[in-house]
This record gives C-alpha cells, structure tokens and sequence, in this order.
C-alpha cells in the first residue's frame, strides 16, 4: 500500500507535462492567459509562480474533498475553491506585500478563468490521491509556465529589444542611431504570441514524433 | 451515509460550502482592511511625492510626505477654494456628480527647484480605471513630473504607462499653449503630427489605454482649468 513518494509514477506526474502531455502545446489549455501576459519576460515568470502556487493548492483541496463532492456540483464546487483561493491570497498580498500585490492585479482575475487549472481538478484531482494531486499541479504549472517564459523572453527580446525590462540589443544597431536594426512591433501584439506558440509546438512535434496525430 | 447524488445532500453541500467560503473571506477581509487601507494611503503619497520627482518607499513616504507637503486644499471649478479635505477626496465620486458641485483636489510642493502644484487625475483605460498626478511648474503650464497608475491594464502593453521610461517623458511639456488656450497632452501614434511641446509617445500596442490616459489629461485640465488661469495671473 504505502507507496515511495517519489516513485517512478509519481515522478512521472512532474515530468509528464513538460514534454509529452503538456498543457499548453499538447492540451492547448490556458492560451488566452498565455497570450496577454507574455509581452515581457517578468510578468510571465510572476504569471507562472501564482498559477503554480494556485493550482497546486486547489488540486490538494479538491482532492481532499474528492469524495465529498455531488456529482452534479463539481464543477461549480471546483471554481469556488479557485476563487475563494486566489482571492484569499490576494487579499493577504495587499495587506502584506502590497507592492507584489499591485504587480499581480491583472493577473488575479486571469488565474481564476485559467482552464487549466479546472482541467486539472477536473481530470485528476477527483480521482487521484492529496499527495498525487499535488505533484500534479506542480508539474502541470510548470509545463505551463515554460511555455510561457519561453514566449515571453521571444517577445521581450524581439519586440522591445529588452529582457527583464534592460536595454539588451546595442543602442547603436537601432536605425534611428545610424545602425540596420528595428524592434518588430508585431511581437508585442497578441497574435504573435500565438504564432510564437506554434512554432514551439512545431518544434517539439518534429523532436517527439508520438505526438503526432494521423 | 446519504445519497451523494440526490438532490438533498447536492444542496446541502452547496449551501454549507457557500456560506463557509463566504465567512472565510469575509473575515479575511475585516480583518486585513486596516492593514490595506494603511498600505493604499501610504501607496498614495508614494505616487504622489513621485510626481514632484521625490523618491520614496513604503517605509519612508509617510514621513518624506509630511515633510515636504506645503498646502493641500480642494477648489471648485470655478477655481474657488472651498472646504474639503483634499487628500481623501474620491475623484471617482467627484467625477460623477455635477460640475458646480464637483471638488478638485490641489497639492502644494516646495521643492528644491521651487514651488510646485500636483493635481490628481483620473480617467479610464481599457480593463478599468487609471489615474495620476501631474506637477506643475509656477507657470501652470509646464509639467514638472507625472505619475500614472491603473487597476488591470495589459501587462507590458497598457501597464507600461506607469512606468518611469513613459512618464519621464512628459517632463517639460506645456499643456497651455503661446496664446493661453488649454491643449493638454496628446498621446501620440508613431508618425503623428503634432507640436512637440503638447505630445508624448504613445504605447505600441497600448493604444487604447494611451488613448484614454490622453483623454483624463485633456478632461482633468479642463476641469482644471480656471484654477490654473486664476493661478496663473
């Protein structure tokens, strides 16, 4: 019965995501939070540190609750545990480290509609153990939040010429200083986040060949 | 044990877990208000003492505010002062009641470089609300410094212009021009024309919150206005 907790299935549930089941790429879950946040590299990186401190909690809770909950309910029961969470959460930032809390603003309600995060209470947490349930949602964010790290340095870079907000293509490359270089203003705009995610699905369907539909 | 799929139990469930989640946060949130309503006031005066280029943090504004502040009244707007207490005015209130019986808000700064006027602002962006305060010089017409901020704009689009490359930029802009008439700030598109003193770049792909930002300057100055005139004189 008792089962290492770092065991090759469990492992499984953190690594799963990053490659072959992965939310974003494979599942295409949670685009839309995934395209307006990435426009710089910061609020991708703080979007990935709250969906995974969010969704880790809720699939812990749901699990928990798992054998509670009325089946015809569970979906509802689902997105008042989300809301209550992030809203408690922000809550406490604004009280405590109100600066964070102003960073996060926008991203509290996004969190809240990421179907991520119900596609995990829905397809794991309510039949999965706490425990299973919480390496889940680690694993599942993370799977999420490289995707969006990646976009968002692409994004920075090209469209802005900065990464983490600092000057990193040379003032003088500009054509406006006598240089042969201009930031493509189509990269801070949300359609080219799409793009940008499509080209790492293509590149990860050409490098894992089983994930390739007929 | 009930039936977990009949209906009782489903709206006992749902009544219990509501009316339990609604507790917790409501006293999450009596209990924090305090708190956050302390952190607001000092975020104010940071925003503020940032728009007659002070820098502060949450530990020293309150302090470096109490220091610095020369005056603070509130004015119709007609320009008259009238009573009312300037720093705890709501301009979203004032905004919607009726011009005679609006109150504007005024800071006074003495500053190194002399006396300076803050006037809060507030307008609206694309997701929701945004605000600043603009310092003027003794001429009331040339900015000091700006200070924007917003509840939910785009982050790296809209959000940007609470950043300190955007509003840096408004430094030394006139809002009234050579024959006195009020123009305000444009917040221009790349390649659009205008006069240099009367315009700052817009935000690509922000475009509609640079718009609403430009259009709060344009209608808070106009409010403004006869304030400004009067001072002026």
């Amino acid at each position: 019965m008792s089962e290492p907790l770092f065991s090759k299935k469990n492992l499984k549930l953190l690594s799963d995501p990053m490659n072959n089941s992965n939310p974003i790429t494979v599942q295409v879950l949670g685009i839309c939070s995934a395209l307006a946040v990435t426009a710089q590299l910061k609020p991708s990186i703080v979007m990935a540190i709250s969906v995974t401190a969010v969704l880790a909690l809720a699939n812990v809770i749901i699990s928990l609750l798992r054998n509670t909950i009325p089946n015809r309910i569970r979906i509802i029961v689902q997105l008042v545990v989300i809301a209550a969470l992030v809203i408690l959460v922000d809550q406490v930032l604004k009280a405590y480290v109100f600066d964070v809390s102003r960073q996060l603003s926008v991203f509290v309600g996004l969190i809240i509609t990421n179907c991520i995060i119900m596609g995990r209470l829905e397809a794991f947490a309510l039949g999965n153990r706490p425990w299973q349930s919480f390496l889940d949602g680690i694993g599942n964010s993370a799977g999420y939040g490289v995707i969006l790290i990646i976009v968002g340095f692409f994004r920075e870079l090209f469209g802005s010429g900065t990464l983490f907000g600092y000057k990193v293509i040379p003032e003088s490359w500009y054509i406006a200083n006598g240089g042969f270089y201009e930031n493509n203003g189509l990269m801070v705009l949300s359609p080219m986040a799409l793009i940008v995610v499509g080209i790492i699905i293509w590149v990860q369907r050409s490098k894992n060949r089983k994930l390739i539909e007929n | 044990m009930m039936n977990r799929n009949g209906n009782t139990y489903t709206f006992l469930y749902a009544a219990i877990m509501v009316i339990l989640v609604a507790a917790v946060l409501a006293s999450v949130s009596m209990a924090l208000q305090p708190r956050q309503k302390r952190n607001f006031e000092i975020d104010k005066k940071k925003n503020i003492l940032a728009s007659v280029n002070i820098e502060s943090d949450a530990t020293n504004a309150e302090k470096i505010y109490a220091d610095k502040i020369l005056n603070e009244y509130v004015v119709n707007v007609n320009g008259e002062q009238v009573d009312g207490d300037a720093f705890n005015t709501d301009l979203k209130k004032e905004r919607a009641k009726d011009a005679s019986e609006m109150v504007l808000p005024i800071f006074e700064f003495q500053t190194d470089e002399g006396l300076k006027y803050v006037l809060p602002l507030r307008g609206a962006g694309l997701w929701g609300p945004v605000w600043g305060f603009v310092a003027l010089n003794e001429d009331m017409s040339t900015i000091y410094g700006a200070n924007f901020d917003h509840e939910g704009e785009t982050p790296g689009l809209g959000a940007e212009i609470s950043t300190a490359a955007f509003e840096s930029a408004f430094v030394g802009k006139q809002i009234f021009d050579a024959s006195g008439k009020l123009v305000s700030i444009l917040v221009a598109k790349i390649g659009q024309v205008a006069p240099e003193e009367h315009k700052v770049d817009g935000i690509s792909g922000g475009t509609i919150t640079s718009k609403g930002l430009e259009k709060m300057l344009l209608d808070d100055f106009t409010s403004y206005q006869e304030f400004l005139k009067k001072k002026k004189q």
